[in-house]
């Protein structure tokens, strides 16, 4: 067992997790962020992303032991009260989701996606950088409108700033 | 209609749960003392168990038990079923081998239950299941259809010999031989509808609680038809009468078919939460989700049509081999029999049709329904076909379609469906003119001239949908009807909740079925809610699969509807001192026609609760419930067109453009429309490109995880391009005719058909990977 201190939507949080615990498990079981999703055991779908330290990682490869002291962003911290993030409105508007399993992996990966690129994103980039994320059922072209769309949003709030 | 009424492109009441973190799916429900399940799996395709040693798992620290299948046994709870029977040809039964939901004596496929840890936690559960020794001998397996019906092939199950459960037959074979013997050109195309795997994104999950002090049992599950689990589980499973057992499916992953059915991980964690008397939940993880959940497709064919000089279609004959893996899944016969070989006719007016089906047994997973169900294997071949006649008779493609199209409805087809309407010139046309169908060849010089091949591929698929009506669906051996059923409840401050026997996994109804109450009553979508997915507040509902929920589920809420307006009617002219006939619904108002007397929906709801001031003999409140049962199957049908670029070099396809038109009749909510088809075009896309479920000669699935079996990324398929043409459905009240599956239907053979043009070969099977593509092109340039 190993006692770990870390900061989860802006609160510390400590805990006495086993040494194998891993993230996306210290999340949900512990801190009941149900939000944060299990789709695959190989790293490969991302409905567990979340954003350590402002990046976007799969939680269901992180251990709680390399994440001490780091600061964690879930899905259920990215709006502000009632307000959504505009990734989150955009998904909603460009019906960007369906069944919504892999949406909040989704949408964590695609906030990464644009304060990586700024407003230099077309489709392509977007389909590429997505090739982290499965969904089974949009097809991908509302997803990629979604943040095509939400791109072109955070630009304009990030120069209202 | 009002803004958010029939029509308009509202944005989904339920996504605000799921983009904010807030969904409740079956993994995130925790209970009071809850234990946690893991199974211990075969790890061959084929053996006999000759011991378990337990002792040293249930001596390890938080193992509560660990149960075997012949516990199981013991205990009565019954073999799963299959619940369509089908007939061979010579009048016998299908042949089934008896399938205990974990294994007492034989395994006959990787990753079949044997036994069962149940644990204070996940880890603890993991760790003592390892620990679980199973002796096995190892008996020779069946890893595919040409091996299973082999001469001197291991055998499955003493109940089918040959590893046969069926040789059934569609068709007249005299009219079609006849048709045969007048042929001025035969066509003949062999394939293979490869092997997929659903993939929802949530790996099936249950949770169970028993009560003794009630006797009742509660099952959160990960299911598309909560009410068909209840049934199934306590009428055939002998888990509990049904009063006694209550099936709540709260937010599910998606379905694509695969979560229609009870699988053994649910009766288990049921007969384990009794037997331990503490709640249980077992949540599947990848692998075991591509172990368990039933697979999809997984046919070879061979089919021949018959044109006459003019080409015309004269006769279609196919011969299919299906594969059903270990055992018969609940609606497995089904598939490639009634909801396949049923549609071998597609938009074609085919006068002779005859078509022989064997479903075969082998050491795999069961396969079952999986999005489209037997009509992408219809349309893949048939499509395939005419793609090929067209090739070999040196026509246009389109204009081989067109000359064959039926034009005239009702059209009773050779294969038991009767099309109720539909215009497939009109798909065709809008499809060629959105591809520029005429510029195609100068896009492929210019290719050419560039190094590069261009293809175009068409696929004109129909597909039967809205399963369906009762009394049919039950003469060709369903053990259900197929209706579906609505409740609608005003409260007294007039907000209305409807519910309904459809489930929703991803397809909106929350904002559909809303968008349905807010056109009859002019009021607005968040005065009304969708209740669905739990037993012990919908009577009764057979769920959502087949394209259903609109045409079926939606018209017993319009049926339930019309009777509520019929009484509130009543109510408002009594209140209006008028007559009800003079009475009009308009914006969440009762008027009386020509005058300005009006009262508004809540006062009319209250009037109904308070019952003080009804019509003499009025029952008080305003509830109203119904039962709709379809008169037809439902007809989608429409025009895909797919452009391709091949890279010579290395085989690898490129997607210039995708065209689809589709008709669906009547549509509720085009957004959401619009999603459906995307994402079912991309599960055509998939198959016809990347997934393919392959299993090694001794059955081990080689493709059992994400790394493995090719998932569609978000760069491997394109954006797409879709419109609509419309004819309304006669059949239902709403002219809807659902859009669910139609993507999956006929992506793929508008996929392979562009490849094969680009690159000139027509001997291409699915998925074509680069590599496939390359060595066909080598071939094609060896012929040449």
């Amino acid at each position: 067992m190993s006692k770990v201190s870390l900061t989860v939507n802006g609160k510390l949080v400590t805990a006495d997790v086993e040494d194998r615990t891993l993230l996306v498990h210290l999340l949900r079981d512990h801190l009941g962020l149900t939000g944060t999703h299990v789709g695959c055991d190989t790293s490969q779908c991302g409905c567990c992303v979340v954003h350590i330290d402002g990046r976007a990682v799969k939680s269901c490869t992180t251990l709680v032991g390399q994440v001490d002291g780091a600061d964690i962003t879930t899905i259920e911290g990215i709006s502000k009260g009632d307000e959504l993030h505009p990734m989150q409105a955009a998904f909603r508007d460009n019906h960007g989701l369906q069944c919504g399993y892999c949406t909040p992996g989704m949408i964590m990966s695609a906030i990464d996606i644009v304060h990586r690129y700024g407003g230099n994103l077309d489709e392509e980039t977007v389909r590429h950088e997505l090739e982290g994320n499965i969904c089974r059922c949009t097809g991908y072209h509302n997803i990629v409108k979604s943040v095509l769309d939400a791109a072109s949003r955070m630009n304009v709030a990030q120069a209202a700033e | 209609m009002g803004i958010e009424g029939i029509g308009a492109r509202v944005a989904r009441k339920e996504d605000r749960r799921f983009i904010t973190g807030r969904g409740r799916y079956v993994d995130d429900i925790k209970l009071q003392g809850m234990t946690y399940a893991h199974f211990v799996r075969s790890p061959h395709a084929h053996a006999k168990i000759t011991g378990i040693e337990l002792d040293a798992a249930k001596a390890m620290p938080g193992v509560i038990d660990v149960l075997t299948g012949q516990q199981i046994v013991d205990d009565k709870v019954g073999n799963l079923i299959c619940g369509w029977a089908i007939h061979s040809k010579d009048g016998s039964a299908m042949k089934m081998g008896a399938w205990p939901a974990m294994a007492p004596e034989t395994v006959r496929f990787v990753g079949q239950a044997v036994a069962v840890v149940i644990a204070e936690s996940k880890n603890l559960a993991r760790d003592a299941a390892e620990a679980v020794v199973v002796h096995y001998e190892e008996l020779p397996a069946v890893a595919n259809i040409k091996a299973a019906i082999a001469d001197g092939a291991a055998q499955l199950h003493p109940e089918a010999p040959g590893n046969i459960v069926y040789d059934w037959e569609i068709g007249d074979q005299k009219a079609t031989d006849e048709a045969f013997s007048k042929a001025a050109n035969v066509v003949t195309i062999e394939l293979t509808n490869n092997r997929l795997v659903p993939n929802a994104m949530e790996p099936r999950a249950a949770v169970a609680e028993y009560n003794p002090a009630e006797e009742h049992f509660t099952l959160y599950t990960t299911s598309q038809n909560p009410h068909v689990a209840r049934l199934v589980l306590s009428a055939f499973y002998n888990i509990a009468p049904e009063h006694k057992l209550r099936v709540v499916a709260p937010d599910v992953g998606g379905g694509f078919g695969s979560k229609i059915f009870i699988y053994p991980e649910e009766m288990v964690a049921l007969w384990a939460s009794k037997k331990t008397g503490r709640p249980v939940k077992w949540t599947g993880d990848r692998n075991e989700a591509f172990v368990t959940d039933a697979h999809g497709r997984d046919h070879l064919s061979k089919a021949e049509m018959a044109f006459d000089a003019d080409n015309k279609m004269l006769g279609l004959r196919v011969k299919t081999y299906a594969n059903f893996g270990a055992y018969m899944s609940l609606f497995s016969s089904s598939v490639p029999t009634y909801l396949y070989a049923t549609l071998l006719s597609g938009q074609y007016n085919i006068p002779a049709i005859y078509t022989e089906v064997v479903g075969v047994y082998t050491n795999t997973t069961p396969v079952d329904a999986y999005r489209g169900a037997g009509r992408p294997e219809a349309c893949y071949l048939l499509e395939r076909l005419v793609e090929t006649a067209a090739r070999q008779l040196k026509v246009d493609p389109a204009e081989l379609r067109r000359k064959n199209f039926i034009t005239q409805f009702p059209h009773q087809t050779p294969v038991i469906m009767a099309y109720d309407t539909g215009d497939f010139n009109a798909s065709l046309d809008a499809a060629l003119k959105a591809i520029d169908y005429a510029g195609f060849p100068a896009r492929k010089a210019k290719a050419k001239s560039e190094g590069k091949l261009r293809g175009i591929g068409l696929s004109c698929y129909i597909e039967a949908c809205g399963i369906a009506p009762s009394k049919a669906v039950g003469s060709l051996g369903a053990g259900v009807g197929l209706w579906e059923s609505a409740e609608v409840r005003v409260n007294p401050v007039g907000t209305i909740e409807i519910l309904t026997g459809s489930h929703s996994h991803g397809q909106g109804h929350e904002t559909t079925f809303a968008q349905l109450v807010a056109d009859r009553l002019g009021i607005p979508i968040n005065q009304v809610s969708i209740v669905h997915g739990d037993t012990d507040k919908v009577q009764f509902g057979m769920g959502t699969y087949g394209s259903r929920s609109a045409a079926v589920g939606m018209s017993a809420i319009f049926k339930a509807m019309e009777k509520v307006e019929a009484k509130a009617k009543k109510i408002a002219a009594h209140q209006l001192e008028a007559s009800e006939n003079d009475i009009v619904i308009e914006n969440g108002e009762f008027k009386v026609t020509g005058t300005d007397k009006a009262i508004a929906l809540p006062m009319v709801a209250l009037a109904a609760y308070t019952a003080h001031n009804l019509p003499d003999g009025m029952e008080p409140g305003l509830k109203e419930s119904a039962f709709y049962d379809p008169t037809n199957f439902t007809f989608p049908a429409g025009s895909y067109i797919c452009e391709v670029e091949v890279d010579p070099g290395t085989g690898k396809t490129s997607f210039v453009n995708f065209v689809a038109v589709d008709d669906f009749g009547r549509l509720i909510n085009p957004m959401i429309v619009e999603g459906q088809v995307h994402g079912g075009l991309v599960q055509g896309i998939g198959q016809a490109i990347l997934e393919n479920a392959i299993y090694d000669d001794s059955g081990q699935l080689v493709t059992a995880s994400f790394m493995d079996y090719a998932m569609p990324r978000a760069d491997d398929v394109p954006s797409f391009q879709i419109s609509h043409t419309t004819t309304l459905c006669p059949g239902n009240p709403l002219g809807v005719k659902g859009c669910g599956e139609a993507g999956a239907i006929g992506a793929s053979a508008a996929v392979i058909n562009a490849i094969t043009d680009a690159i000139g070969n027509n001997r291409l099977e699915m998925p074509a990977t680069p590599d496939r593509v390359w060595h066909a092109m080598q071939l094609q340039q060896a012929a040449e």
